[in-house]
């Protein structure tokens, strides 16, 4: 699939799935996507390995969008992608938007066929500047 | 330590490093969980001790490796089992330190890996993080101070960090009702710098 994959990250699994939940209903098959939430034991909080799956999984040539709740869920997500490496990470980018209303903006835009550049902009427009 | 080039200690040493600070961790998740729940989210003791579990059934494999690469692969595997951002802090440190230990310095290389845990949490000196305990340290190790008057410049770095106002991490969420508390993250540097004190001083 040509459009831009979208990967969900929150410290709750209940959270991400919730927001996948909505991203579907909004936008069918159209897009990639794949979530993730919960500790390396299953508690609150976010697993590096977890990321690095969720990423592939929703992995496009067109590049990936991850929307993440709190610090932690940004912090984890910066090393996934590290550890994706070059030259994939460059196609992959961290909206700073908030987690739901991001992924839903995100999504919608990438169902249209966005480049990875409109798809995050459109997210962060939801965020104060 | 003080001289540049190759750092390397025998598989039992390392074996015991790891020992005493899985130890410490686990003595003190409480404490830290109790500091993290007056300005975080309660997590960080319960993740650092898992994070130093994880290293500790390593250690055997640990051991087996060369000094400089024994701490990446520690940094590592903190990366993948903490789970808070602690994880990547923390984590990143010991890579950075792994791969600049035999590069530089002793106190070049620590002072890189402070930097790095700067970079990779986007913050800086001041903000209540456990930066306000690693810049001293890294200074006093710079100005050659010994061993014993690191644990205490750690502990005054970290009763410091009480009066600030967090503005970096999840307890910059509380804004002015930050202040009051020691930073968790801080106090783990206490305690990581006297596990490291007291291994060079009785295994080494």
């Amino acid at each position: 699939m040509s459009n831009v994959g979208i990967v969900i990250v929150s410290h709750s699994p209940l959270v991400a799935q919730g927001t996948a939940d909505m991203v579907r209903q909004m936008v069918g098959d159209e897009v990639p996507l794949a979530w993730c939430g919960g500790d390396p034991s299953g508690g609150l909080g976010t697993s590096v390995e977890k990321i690095v799956e969720a990423i592939e999984k929703a992995w496009s040539d067109a590049g990936v969008a991850i929307l993440v709740d709190l610090g932690g869920a940004e912090t984890n997500s910066e090393m996934a992608i590290e550890f994706i490496g070059e030259p994939r990470m460059n196609r992959i980018r961290i909206c700073n938007a908030p987690i739901v209303e991001g992924a839903v903006m995100a999504a919608t835009e990438a169902s249209g066929g966005a480049p990875l550049s409109a798809v995050v902009a459109t997210a962060e427009e939801l965020s104060p500047h | 330590m003080e001289a540049g080039g190759e750092v390397n200690f025998k598989p039992l040493q390392i074996e015991a490093l790891v020992k005493r600070a899985n130890a410490v961790i686990a003595a003190n998740a409480e404490e830290l969980t109790a500091l993290d729940s007056a300005i975080g989210d309660a997590d960080h003791g319960i993740n650092m001790k898992r994070g130093f579990e994880a290293l500790a059934a390593d250690a055997g494999v640990l051991s087996s490796k060369p000094f400089g690469e024994a701490l990446k692969a520690s940094g590592m595997k903190l990366v993948m089992t903490v789970g808070g951002a602690s994880g990547p802090l923390f984590g990143t440190f010991l890579m950075t330190l792994g791969k600049e230990i035999d590069a530089a310095p002793f106190p070049a290389a620590f002072a890189r890996a402070v930097d790095s845990v700067a970079a990779r949490g986007k913050s800086e000196r001041g903000q209540k993080t456990l930066l306000d305990v690693l810049y001293p340290l890294s200074e006093a190790i710079s100005a050659g101070r010994p061993l014993p008057e690191l644990v205490v410049v750690a502990s005054t770095a970290a009763d410091a960090t009480v009066p600030l106002m967090a503005t970096r991490g999840r307890a910059s969420f509380l804004g002015e009702r930050s202040k009051g508390h020691m930073d968790p993250g801080s106090r783990t540097c206490v305690l990581l710098a006297g596990v490291v004190v007291d291994w060079l001083e009785n295994d080494t």
